[in-house]
């Protein structure tokens, strides 16, 4: 079996020749185009470690087939940073010590910018909690993560106050 | 993983032609089925891709009053639509209380109904499993079962149906619109999943390449929306499946119900609708007694499947709560934590 599929991811187009149905978008990213970024723990849509941006949701890449997103929008850590300019959620996770190894930071940096972009959880640190829950820290730096997120929350909310004035 | 043909069908009669096929299953977001397959648990020779069919991601109102949410749409989706959840508060609760964020986002509604029990022995290819393999015996029984059945188990299987959507679903009537070769059919969804009794193999009422299309909420299900409420145990705070979980949907009238519904989750291998406890609390004045009656009704067939006795007495608490919070009001908002017995509740309450 070979299939030809697209996808835009962090604003390339893609071409991918697909010759096994099987494979996730997560091994899409890390073993066919070398996006090594998005990480790969559980596997199985336990931990979050996997979790991308798809056409504006976040997901666990890892129970999603590749050939079922033909023609997709993708954003992965890769693509958050502008410019040489870091992304307001990362430069939030650096000032609050939201890491410590590192391993489900970008799984826990795509889920924070998900979270935000839904508008469920505002500045409630309980609704921040809830809301990043499918994203496992084995270091436990949940605190320092709770703290960047509701910090680019802030920021959000300022630019956008800034807007409407 | 087992390799497997992919077939993506743009029409709902092409993917009931494609999924009638030995060894075909409909693939939508995944969510439960590639968990499944990377565990060697399930293997299908074909999957039919119906994620990109048209016009089964909406939410309708029909001219009867009913509401039909499309098959397709995304759990997440139908939780966050305004006018939905205000109308079906505890649906609402039930569904953000599931998974996490990430699953919610791709999981279908669907495929919510469809999902397979969370029994460790079924997800254990080396275990003895009636429902993974008819006749191997159930290494539950005498396992580690203390989150297992405590209503409706047989010998055979002692599993639990883990959806939370489902219990608020059963509670309010729900139909499960299905499409067969045989044309477009109705399944009442307390009907649609089975007791293990002697086939656990069978779970559920859909014939060989019938797809659930959509389901629907008759007319009635909209009049408890100010007095609904979902509560769930569970073993962590978030993220977890439920030990035990219940829905409460009242209609009061100053201190009298004039009408109930109450389910149960995490109890059985459907989710349990409890008509007895329903029938002692229509017509009768609230108070914490009448409460305790309907939750010692609700569990009187309950009988432990292994070291799980206390799940009985746990339900029986969570349908108190679920009652005392349900006629305190639905909450204006969805609490932080949804359906969590702990979570204080802040702000006004729903005045219908």
């Amino acid at each position: 079996m070979r299939v030809s599929m697209s996808l835009t991811v962090n604003g390339v187009k893609r071409t991918i020749e697909l010759d096994d149905p099987r494979v996730t978008l997560l091994d899409l990213l890390r073993e066919r185009l070398h996006l090594t970024g998005t990480k790969k723990a559980c596997d199985r849509g336990q931990c979050g470690a996997c979790t991308i941006i798809v056409d504006e949701r976040r997901i666990n890449s890892c129970l999603a087939l590749a050939i079922s997103h033909d023609g997709a929008e993708i954003l992965t850590i890769e693509g958050v940073a502008q410019d040489g300019r870091l992304h307001p959620m990362q430069e939030a996770f650096i000032a609050h010590d939201g890491l410590q190894c590192g391993f489900c930071t970008p799984g826990q940096i795509m889920s924070a910018i998900g979270l935000i972009q839904e508008g469920q959880a505002g500045d409630d640190p309980e609704r921040v909690r809830e809301g990043m829950s499918g994203n496992l820290c084995r270091c436990g730096a949940y605190q320092g993560i709770t703290e960047a997120v509701l910090e680019a929350q802030n920021l959000v909310d300022a630019v956008n106050r800034r807007k409407v004035a | 993983m087992k390799t497997f043909d992919y077939v993506r069908p743009a029409s709902v009669r092409e993917a009931v032609a494609a999924a009638s096929e030995p060894g075909a299953a409909y693939l939508a977001a995944g969510t439960n089925l590639l968990d499944l397959m990377k565990g060697g648990v399930t293997h299908p020779s074909r999957l039919v891709d119906v994620s990109h069919l048209p016009n089964l991601d909406r939410i309708e109102d029909l001219a009867d009053g009913s509401v039909r949410i499309g098959a397709l749409l995304r759990n997440a989706d139908l939780a966050h639509d305004r006018t939905f959840a205000q109308r079906f508060p505890a649906v609402a609760e039930a569904l953000l209380s599931g998974a996490s964020a990430q699953l919610r986002n791709a999981a279908t509604v669907g495929g919510n109904l469809l999902q397979r029990t969370r029994c460790a022995y079924f997800y254990d290819v080396a275990s003895a499993c009636n429902k993974r393999a008819p006749g191997s015996g159930c290494d539950a029984r005498g396992g580690d079962n203390r989150l297992h059945a405590v209503l409706g188990w047989s010998e055979n299987c002692i599993a639990t149906h883990p959806s939370d959507f489902c219990v608020p679903l059963v509670a309010l009537d729900a139909v499960v619109e299905v499409e067969g070769r045989a044309g477009r059919r109705e399944i009442v969804l307390e009907q649609f999943h089975r007791l293990p009794g002697d086939t656990p193999e069978l779970e559920n009422m859909l014939e060989r390449g019938e797809m659930i299309v959509a389901v629907r909420l008759p007319p009635p299900a909209a009049r408890f929306a100010a007095h609904s409420r979902y509560l769930k145990i569970r073993e962590r705070t978030s993220y977890a499946f439920a030990v035990v979980s219940a829905v409460a949907a009242l209609r009061v009238e100053r201190d009298e119900i004039v009408e109930a519904r109450l389910a149960l989750g995490g109890v059985a291998l459907k989710p349990w609708r409890a008509r007895e406890a329903e029938s002692i609390l229509i017509g009768a004045r609230w108070n914490t007694s009448l409460f305790h009656r309907a939750a010692e009704a609700a569990l009187a067939a309950a009988k432990p499947s292994g070291d799980n006795g206390f799940k009985i007495e746990l339900a029986r608490r969570i349908v108190v709560r679920a009652l005392t919070l349900a006629t305190a009001g639905t909450p204006e908002r969805i609490p932080a934590l949804p359906a969590s017995p702990f979570a204080s509740v802040s702000g006004d309450t729903i005045h219908a």
